[in-house]
């Protein structure tokens, strides 16, 4: 009995010498002892496809060059380019309903994609300007020549959809609906520093002038 | 007479009995421990081709987890950012760095960076982000503190408990849609406090959103 117990203690001290405990960071990937169906020869999306089925084995599928996919927006209207359709001259107003949601969506997609850079209130004084984007990224407000303030709508989208500069294009991360929204955010962004006290609502100027 | 058993037998029906009921004991014990998903999974952390962190970038500079998964409100997966997307700040920041020299790569030629995945459901489970991050379901209670991770690893077991843990009372682990990408987030500092809130709030959510969390076999088994 003596040594039975000598070696279940041996046993267990092993293992628990060599297998650890719970919630260790490990680089192993993790076992599988039943591998049932867990892995199935088919396709997700990201992952690589192994079976040799495409050369680069890419499982999300790049489109074949000249081909557009089926929900994807080709039409020439000015919701897709920001330009009137046939030319090339930007649309001066905001294609979709300028609404209180509009404005809330615009509000918080700006805070995702835009702030980083121009920050919260598009003065261009983003987290990022302090680590050697400063004095690259534009201050949406423009105070000294109102270039961007007197831009048309379209061209503002046209600036988040195919960038501009050194500003990346956002069309890959952000839906034509979306970027709308910011558009309509960022003029009323840009609004809040032009406003005078005659356009506030009479009600509301008195709290204002304490 | 002499015995047909030796004394030393009586006491063995015992000790097999005693040692039977350590082995299995400890057998089970291990099986437990060693081979659910809290053990083999939870930890996981393998090298990355590319020394990202989501605590520079999601904490230190406050990115927003949607500035790169951009499409976890609208698939069922989560999308791992195009290098074109890090090409949006790391053009001017770290320009030149070696550290990102497979990003500027793969940005040229548009080989994609082969990132190691970490989460990774079994093929005949069907799981949705969007149907979760749209309903008040935050990425820290399936992902962990992903904000406070330099090298990300897989914090939660992801298994089929864990799953149904949530899926029966769903109402407490719910919070308010603008606080999903919030990790830090918490309706109170103290925890009591917080716990209760969570409760009667989550109240609300179940019964204004509809929230239906199917316990159905045929929801994550398709
Ligand atoms: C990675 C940093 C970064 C992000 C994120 C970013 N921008 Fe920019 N943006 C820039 C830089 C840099 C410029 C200056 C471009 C130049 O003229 O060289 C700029 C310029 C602009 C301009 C002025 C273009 C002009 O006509 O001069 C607009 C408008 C603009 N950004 C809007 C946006 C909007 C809207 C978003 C959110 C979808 C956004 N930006 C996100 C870096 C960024
Ligand atoms: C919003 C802008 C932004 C985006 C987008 C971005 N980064 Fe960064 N990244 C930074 C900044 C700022 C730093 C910190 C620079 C410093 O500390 O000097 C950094 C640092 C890094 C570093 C160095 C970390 C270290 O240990 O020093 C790596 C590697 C990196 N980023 C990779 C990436 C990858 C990969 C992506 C795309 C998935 C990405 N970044 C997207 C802004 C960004
Ligand atoms: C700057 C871009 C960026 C931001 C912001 C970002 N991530 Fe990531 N994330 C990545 C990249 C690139 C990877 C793949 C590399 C890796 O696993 O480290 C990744 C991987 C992950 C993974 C692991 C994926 C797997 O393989 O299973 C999770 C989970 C995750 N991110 C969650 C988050 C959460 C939650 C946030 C918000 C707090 C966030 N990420 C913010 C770029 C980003
Ligand atoms: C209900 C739990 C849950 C929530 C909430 C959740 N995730 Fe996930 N996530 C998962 C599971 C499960 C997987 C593995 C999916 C698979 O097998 O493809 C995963 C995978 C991922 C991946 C890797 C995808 C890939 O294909 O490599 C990323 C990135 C990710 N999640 C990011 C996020 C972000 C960001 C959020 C918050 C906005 C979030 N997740 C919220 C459960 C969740
Ligand atoms: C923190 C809570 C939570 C966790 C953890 C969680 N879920 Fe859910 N899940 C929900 C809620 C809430 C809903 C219901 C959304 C609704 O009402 O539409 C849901 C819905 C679903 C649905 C859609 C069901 C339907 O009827 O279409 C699937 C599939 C699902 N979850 C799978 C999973 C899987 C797989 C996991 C584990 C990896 C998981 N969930 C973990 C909260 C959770
Ligand atoms: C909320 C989602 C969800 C629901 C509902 C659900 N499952 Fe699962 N199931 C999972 C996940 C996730 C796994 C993968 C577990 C793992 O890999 O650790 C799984 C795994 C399994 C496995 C395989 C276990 C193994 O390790 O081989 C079986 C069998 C199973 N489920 C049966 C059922 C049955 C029967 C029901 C209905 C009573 C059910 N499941 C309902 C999410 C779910």
């Amino acid at each position: 009995m003596r040594y039975f117990l000598l070696i279940f203690v041996l046993a267990i001290a092993t293992v628990l010498g060599t297998a650890g405990y719970r919630g260790t960071l490990t680089r192993k990937s993790p076992l599988e002892l039943f591998p049932d169906m867990k892995r199935q020869a088919k396709l997700r999306p990201q992952s690589e496809t192994h079976n040799l089925f495409w050369e680069d084995n890419r499982g999300s599928r790049l489109p074949i060059s000249g081909t557009v996919s089926r929900n994807s927006p080709y039409e020439d209207t000015p919701l897709n380019t920001g330009r009137i359709t046939g030319t090339t001259n930007f649309v001066e107003l905001n294609p979709l309903p300028v609404t209180r949601e509009l404005l809330e969506r615009g509000r918080e997609r700006f805070q995702i994609s835009c702030s980083p850079c121009h920050g919260a209130q598009g003065d261009g004084k983003g987290i990022t300007t302090q680590y050697g984007m400063a004095g690259v990224v534009a201050d949406l407000h423009d105070a000294k020549t109102k270039k961007i303030v007197q831009q048309p709508d379209g061209e503002i989208f046209n600036t988040i959809s195919n960038g501009k500069n050194t500003m990346g294009a956002y069309a890959p991360n952000i839906a034509i609906e979306d970027r709308w929204a910011i558009v309509a955010y960022v003029r009323a962004l840009q609004l809040s520093r032009l406003a005078n006290v005659d356009e506030i609502p009479a009600d509301k100027r008195a709290a204002l002038k304490k | 007479m002499s015995d047909t058993f030796p004394k030393w037998t009586n006491k063995l029906p015992a000790k097999v009995m005693v040692g039977a009921i350590l082995v299995g004991t400890a057998l089970t014990g291990g099986f437990w421990y060693y081979f659910t998903p809290k053990y083999v999974r939870v930890g996981y952390q393998p090298i990355q081709p590319v020394a990202f962190s989501h605590a520079i970038h999601a904490d230190q500079l406050g990115v927003d987890c949607r500035y790169c998964h951009n499409g976890v409100e609208k698939s069922w997966f989560s999308n791992i950012p195009a290098a074109s997307t890090c090409m949006n700040c790391h053009a001017q920041v770290l320009a030149t760095d070696p550290k990102l020299a497979l990003v500027r790569e793969s940005f040229k030629t548009g080989k994609p960076i082969p990132w190691v995945q970490i989460h990774k459901v079994p093929d005949y489970v069907f799981f949705n982000h969007s149907v979760h991050v749209n309903r008040g379901v935050s990425c820290v209670h399936c992902h962990g503190p992903v904000n406070k991770m330099d090298e990300i690893y897989h914090a939660k077991p992801l298994g089929m408990t864990f799953c149904l843990e949530c899926h029966r009372d769903p109402g407490k682990n719910l919070r308010p849609l603008d606080k999903i990408t919030d990790l830090d987030w918490s309706y109170s500092q103290d925890a009591v406090k917080a716990a209760t809130m969570a409760k009667s709030a989550g109240e609300k959510y179940v019964h204004d959103m509809k929230v239906n969390a199917s316990q159905n076999c045929s929801a994550c088994h398709r």
